[in-house]
């Protein structure tokens, strides 16, 4: 027998490991189209970020000059 | 990879990928898939269709979590009976410890990814069911009570509430219908099952109705229940999920259902035993497709509606 030899739980794992990389790869896929819908849908991205916004403060008056 | 590792497989036989997957109760998973869809297509609110899939893919994989958290824990009963010998765990392929992390693992990924794809009362339903399932039918009820399957079966009519909390954030009493649908339709969908399976549940300890109250008594809560499920499956028919469509489909299932139900009510033992529980086999396969036909039913008076045909106008 070589030290090559294929056996049938080679076969196994390599079936496991080929099923996981198709599981990740389409987790991936999804949560680039969710990524993709949830930006491109159109709610309001802009969040607190230690800087006062007044335009994301909702009913707030719009900025002079406007 | 070393040639040693070859001789490892002598004691313990290693699990392929069906396994896991079989660890999931894939059947299981289908039947939430499609209960879930029909709630998420049904709701008056519409659903970006990648929002809709990513939701129903991860509803499905909390399902599939809370039925490897069973197999884990139920390991012992599923080996003494003939319907459930064959799992992964009893089976010997998948460690009782692997089925517990995939279970827990998956529970806790379907609910945090449930909530970023759709809302938290989605999620917070999710994880509920996946609890109800896991801790309180499978650890709590399941040995416990003859009552098992009635309280257990709100854990799979939860799957058509989530779908519609999807697409509205909300609970409604269109989902509140669905889900007592498919919980008023488990108890004699499943006690059908146990009259000529007896046996099975008998051998691994399982207070089945059958077991603990005799089979008459089996027999009298299926027609008790089928009772209870006609008017409320037909009633279902005059809300906004509803519509002529799925009133003729109600109607014509629940006259069949409580005609089978009368049936197995009027037989005893003795003529059940003579022809090998032909009625009762047949009421369970009837079961199936009144599932099966309710929600069809919904689905189609939802996709009627774009074309105003749908409901009630």
């Amino acid at each position: 027998m070589s030290l090559r030899a294929e056996h049938e739980l080679h076969r196994r794992r390599a079936g496991r490991n080929i099923g996981l990389a198709l599981v990740l790869l389409g987790f991936i896929a999804i949560v680039f189209g969710l990524t993709v819908v949830k930006v491109t849908s159109g709610n309001p991205m802009q969040a607190f970020d230690h800087v006062s916004r007044p335009e994301i403060i909702p009913g707030a008056a719009p900025a002079q000059g406007d | 990879m070393t040639d040693a590792s070859i001789n490892t497989q002598t004691s313990q036989p290693e699990a392929g990928f069906g396994d896991y997957v079989a660890l999931l109760k894939p059947r299981v998973m289908s039947l939430v898939v499609f209960t879930a869809l029909v709630g998420l297509l049904a709701a008056p609110v519409g659903v970006h269709p990648m929002i809709g899939f990513a939701s129903i893919l991860f509803i499905a994989v909390g399902a599939g979590a809370s039925g490897a958290l069973n197999m884990w824990w139920d390991a012992d009963i599923d080996a003494v009976m003939k319907r459930t010998a064959k799992r992964p765990v009893p089976a010997g392929k998948v460690e009782p410890g692997e089925a517990l992390a995939v279970g827990v693992a998956l529970s806790g990924f379907a609910v945090v990814m449930l909530a970023l794809a759709s809302n938290l009362v989605a999620a917070g339903l999710l994880a509920f069911t996946i609890f109800f399932y896991a801790v309180i039918y499978t650890m709590w009820l399941k040995r416990w009570t003859p009552q098992n399957i009635v309280i257990g079966g709100a854990a799979g009519a939860f799957p058509p509430m989530i779908g519609w909390a999807v697409a509205t954030g909300g609970i409604g009493l269109e989902s509140v219908l669905m889900f007592l649908l498919i919980f008023m339709w488990t108890p004699p969908h499943f006690w059908a099952l146990a009259l000529f399976m007896n046996a099975d549940y008998e051998k691994a300890g399982v207070p089945m109705l059958t077991v603990t109250h005799g089979r008459r008594v089996t027999r009298n809560h299926i027609l008790a229940y089928t009772l209870l499920l006609a008017p409320l499956a037909i009633g279902t028919g005059f809300t906004s999920i509803g519509g002529p469509v799925y009133l003729a489909v109600a109607v014509v299932l629940n006259a069949l259902f409580l005609i089978g139900a009368v049936r197995i009510w009027r037989r005893d033992e003795a003529t059940s035993q003579d022809d090998k529980y032909k009625v009762e086999k047949s009421f369970f396969g009837l079961s199936l497709l009144y599932l099966f036909l309710h929600f069809g039913a919904i689905l189609a008076e939802a996709a009627l509606r774009p074309y105003g045909l749908g409901g009630w106008g």
